[in-house]
């Protein structure tokens, strides 16, 4: 097993342990997807299932180019496709290949409850240690992209690795290498927006007047960015979120409530503990229970001098 | 060891209470594992350069199989890429190029010649000698039946005119030279290849 040394990771679910930083000068990765030059081909599917070893059902026509019609525990990747008419009456087709977008902030790590179950490598990658999940569902609720699936089979989520086994060996994800139109690059994070910047300054100038990078910061930028013709109205791409954000329960829940009850619990049980030291506990003296085996007996009380 | 009622609380509390210190993120909850990547599948699997088989636009393409050659092993294609130093697609493949691990293991796959005898109505499998054998000897009684050797002027043709061959285009240039002199050197002159995609 290729384990991943602990410092090699930088987050990690329903931990409170600091990762190690020593070494802290790992390139960060990122895949560009530029839906501009996309033919729709989708040899990237292709390539996902081949590597990861993926075969899901096969379906039905449902009368859409997307096949299937959704991502899933076994599709790691779908190319989605939207027809837009623009301002000018004119059809375009715009097709955007979905799957996790490996977020710098993840929402699924946050709201993952199972140690270890999600962490993030330092190049940035978003990998699910499927051993570890527990199959709450929590991480599909997390996602701003409505990303993982939840296996019916294993009761685990799935999810894009970005191929994390290639990637750490040195290699580019499967479906990078595959796309024939080089829609979709590799490197490392500075290289693709500097790539990206060239491919929209290029847009401009022949009338997309609004292409852009999606590199959304709501969730700390992303190391799967897009080159969008229409980078004003992101939701144009099958409804990529305009502005993603992780659901405002998850903060609640991870950010207030949670700090609080631990907090809560802690101070039970220290005022507990110096009750005891000062107090000390109840103490029981044979007069107690003879009188509770007398009222057990449904005797009246007797006399306080009796007693004494 | 005997408990009394009290004890026997007593101890189930505590272990209650730190079984939820544990859940509630204190300590390790179990032993902190490192995350493991999925271990990379081709370290030493055996890399094998090809075309693929699909269209004529060539694609060059690496094959990857278990085991080092070794003699006690058998070779399995485990997994199927594109070449990045070939010049047609530099490592990159179509979706059907991408999948072609699934026709390289399908049920389907055609692994044996096969052979209709004329006027038959079934295809039965035959080996390859035999298929070799019969096409050779076919080629030659009909090129020995219709060969010109020279034309009506007398000067040398060396013409095969009768059967024509359909060659495969993708092929490396190598392999173009060689079948161009297969072909040419029985004298054929009907000789095209399927360069369409």
């Amino acid at each position: 097993m290729s384990d991943l040394q602990s410092q090699d990771y930088v987050r990690r679910s329903a931990s409170t342990m600091t990762p190690p930083v020593a070494r802290s000068h790992e390139d960060q990765v990122a895949k560009l997807i530029d839906v501009s030059r996309c033919i729709g081909c989708k040899a990237c599917q292709s390539a996902c299932m081949e590597w990861n070893d993926l075969r899901p059902e096969i379906g039905h026509f449902e009368g859409s180019y997307e096949n299937p019609m959704d991502l899933g525990p076994s599709v790691w990747t779908l190319m989605k496709f939207a027809e837009y008419e623009n301002e000018q009456g004119n059809l375009e087709w715009l097709i955007r290949k979905d799957g996790c977008m490996h977020c710098e902030d993840p929402g699924c790590l946050k709201a993952c409850p199972a140690p270890g179950a999600i962490v993030q490598y330092a190049n940035g990658i978003v990998d699910f240690i499927s051993d570890k999940c527990i199959g709450c569902g929590y991480c599909v609720k997390g996602c701003p992209f409505d990303v993982p699936r939840i296996s019916k089979k294993d009761h685990k989520s799935y999810k894009c690795t970005l191929c994390s086994d290639r990637v750490s060996v040195g290699l580019e994800p499967a479906c990078v290498k595959a796309c024939p139109t080089g829609a979709i690059m590799f490197g490392s994070k500075s290289d693709m927006t500097h790539w990206a910047g060239e491919r929209i300054e290029d847009l401009k100038s022949r009338g997309f007047e609004n292409a852009g990078l999606y590199d959304p910061k709501e969730v700390g930028g992303t190391h799967v960015m897009y080159v969008l013709h229409h980078a004003d109205k992101p939701s144009l791409y099958s409804g990529l979120p305009d502005k993603p954000r992780i659901s405002p329960v998850v903060e609640a829940w991870k950010g207030i409530i949670k700090p609080l009850a631990v907090a809560g619990i802690a101070f039970a049980a220290i005022a507990g503990f110096f009750h005891w030291i000062t107090v000390g506990p109840n103490e029981i003296t044979e007069e107690d229970e003879e009188e509770a085996a007398r009222a057990l007996r449904g005797e009246r009380e007797p006399d306080p001098e009796e007693k004494s | 060891m005997a408990l009394t009622r009290r004890e026997f609380i007593k101890f189930t509390g505590l272990g209650l209470a730190a079984s939820s210190m544990g859940m509630l993120g204190f300590g390790g909850s179990g032993v902190a594992q490192a995350a493991a990547v999925r271990p990379f599948k081709l370290t030493h699997a055996t890399e094998t350069r090809n075309t693929c088989t699909y269209c004529s636009v060539a694609c060059g393409i690496l094959i990857y199989s278990m085991g080092d050659r070794a003699k006690n092993a058998l070779s399995n294609i485990i997994h199927i890429e594109g070449d990045p130093d070939h010049p047609v697609n530099r490592g990159t493949l179509c979706p059907k190029g991408s999948a072609l691990l699934d026709i390289v293991h399908a049920p389907t796959r055609l692994k044996t010649p096969r052979y209709r005898e004329p006027g038959g109505t079934e295809f039965k499998d035959v080996s390859w000698d035999f298929a070799l054998d019969r096409i050779a000897r076919l080629m030659k009684e009909d090129r020995d039946k219709h060969f010109i050797a020279t034309n009506a002027a007398g000067t040398t043709v060396n013409r095969w005119t009768s059967t024509g061959m359909l060659a495969a285009s993708a092929s490396s240039s190598e392999t173009a030279f060689l079948t161009w002199k297969v072909a040419r050197s029985l004298g054929m002159v009907v000789f095209d290849n399927q360069a369409r995609v």
